[in-house]
């Protein structure tokens, strides 16, 4: 039904395009928003006292003002531009925790987190001396009860955690978490890569201190991404990168920053992305975040029930249920991912085949190589995941030793 | 279309030649690709200087299995500086399909163990 608003799908009329946990596609209306913003009035944001100028300005820092909306925040000050999740993570783990958390202190992440919400912490680990420690994820779900016992016991500085797993498409409950890390003297950074774009993410009623997520699966353009921090928190933070347009004075050997968002957002920004997220956001809050969350949730109970049609099939994460979003793991006896997924396209079903950026849950947790994997957004139906599952099928025919 | 999974690759990769292993090799290396978790152990045995006996274990997508298999094929009686020539265009020759960058890993996997097992430059 809402396929019609998406031109890939037009220009590629049998196209299934099950890898929105990838890349979401995007309406025909960010596509005009881009090209309206380079065609009618490109020019540089901020200071330039022409017309053009004032209108991107303006067109930029609604888009601010509409992303605090979305999510909730008290303020849009406490929405910082980035380029995507990871450099939104990137950025908390180079300003706040290289001088917040000290030697000795614990960070603790989980064992289902994509690279992006490892990596920063493991390199700022080993500058800084501190402890990093991993949540258990059992039976497709964080250990939530260890979890408690460990924050309570050692009080971590940190809490990394994802709101949704980009493999297993658990819903974690990031809100007791929050309770539970800020009881403890700690804060919590929420992943919202995954949440972000299908369901109502409120930071206020969550209580996070940081969220960060990317334009590009909502919806938007890449490039844009977005970190959300609490004002009391962001005002004691020193600048990411510097450069122009983060200032408010500069002399030979000392600068004056500009207050934030901006101390964040160093060089040119991302103006297009910026304008596309923009009509990205409208054209969600049309549809409505609800309907999307339980469009998306129908789909995956008709997914899960007919996969678990199949023998061969082994679903990973949880059965249907409230804490299950639309991300759907398999692995198929004796048939590597790869193989499935180069005949799914030979069929024009885009899916997912690998690691999915999660080495260690692949490694240590679920003891698996790789997986297949099938995600979606408003733009799926029934059809789609039909004509995934008898292509899966044939394929299972086919190429079984 | 291009399609991939001819009747070649798919016999080859349901019974790959000289699957296995050998009692008394004179050259063996494993390799790995760690993006998707195929693996291959090769072992030769060589003699005057050109593979007498090559057996593999290939574990992983049709693709690499397939090519470990015809590779294997070819490689018995070749010299070690004729394998030292052998690139991906070879293995591509080997296979006879197109491979998109992304599976291309995958159909060289095997041709990498057999270099490291002789102790031969790769590429990657």
């Amino acid at each position: 039904m809402y396929k019609s608003d998406f031109p890939i799908f037009k220009n590629n009329p049998n196209l299934v395009y099950l890898d929105s946990a990838a890349t979401s596609q995007k309406p025909q209306s960010v596509i005009d928003a881009i090209k309206d913003y380079y065609e009618n009035y490109n020019s540089n944001i901020h200071r330039g006292i022409y017309k053009i100028s004032e209108q991107a300005t303006d067109a930029y820092e609604k888009t601010r003002k509409k992303i605090a909306k979305f999510i909730n925040a008290k303020s849009e000050k406490e929405i910082i531009f980035t380029r995507n999740t990871t450099e939104s993570i990137n950025l908390i783990a180079k300003t706040w925790g290289k001088e917040n958390v000290k030697a000795e202190d614990k960070i603790l992440i989980s064992e289902m987190e994509h690279h992006s919400n490892i990596l920063p912490w493991q390199q700022l680990s080993g500058e800084q001396n501190i402890c990093l420690r991993y949540i258990n994820v059992r039976d497709h779900k964080l250990d939530i009860q260890r979890a408690e016992a460990e924050i309570n016991e050692t009080k971590p500085a940190l809490l990394a955690i994802t709101h949704v797993s980009n493999s297993l498409g658990t819903i974690n409950p990031v809100k007791k978490l929050a309770e539970i890390a800020h009881k403890n003297g700690g804060m919590i950074l929420i992943d919202g890569a995954q949440s972000v774009p299908h369901m109502q993410v409120d930071v206020q009623s969550l209580d996070a201190d940081f969220l960060a997520f990317s334009g590009h699966k909502m919806l938007g353009p890449t490039g844009i991404g977005v970190l959300y921090v609490k004002e009391e928190i962001l005002k004691k933070m020193n600048p990411f990168l510097t450069g122009g347009g983060m200032i408010k004075s500069v002399s030979r050997f000392e600068t004056e920053f500009a207050d934030h968002p901006y101390k964040f957002e160093a060089g040119t920004p991302d103006i297009a992305g910026t304008i596309g997220l923009s009509a990205a956001i409208d054209y969600m809050n049309t549809i409505g975040i609800e309907r999307i969350e339980t469009h998306e949730r129908n789909l995956t109970k008709y997914a899960l029930k007919k996969l678990s049609g199949l023998s061969e099939v082994t679903i990973l994460g949880l059965p249907f249920s409230e804490d299950r979003a639309g991300v759907i793991s398999i692995v198929v006896d004796e048939i590597h991912p790869h193989d499935i997924a180069q005949l799914l396209d030979e069929n024009n079903i885009a899916v997912r085949a690998g690691h999915h950026c999660n080495h260690i849950l692949m490694k240590d947790v679920l003891k698996v190589t790789a997986t297949t994997r099938i995600s979606f957004h408003i733009y799926n139906d029934e059809n789609d995941i039909d004509r995934f599952v008898e292509s899966l099928k044939s394929i299972m025919t086919k190429i079984k030793r | 279309m291009n399609q991939i999974y001819k009747e070649l690759i798919l016999d080859h990769y349901k019974s790959p030649q000289n699957a296995g292993s050998l009692d008394n090799p004179t050259h063996e290396a494993t390799e790995e690709n760690t993006s998707c978790g195929d693996s291959i152990k090769v072992q030769l045995i060589m003699k005057d200087g050109r593979i007498k006996k090559i057996k593999h274990i290939t574990e992983g997508c049709a693709i690499s299995v397939a090519a470990a298999s015809l590779l294997s094929e070819i490689l018995v009686g070749k010299s070690i500086i004729s394998i030292g020539k052998l690139d991906e265009q070879d293995i591509i020759k080997i296979l006879g399909v197109q491979l998109t960058a992304s599976r291309i890993n995958c159909a060289l996997l095997p041709l990498r163990a057999v270099r490291k097992a002789l102790k031969l430059k790769t590429e990657n």
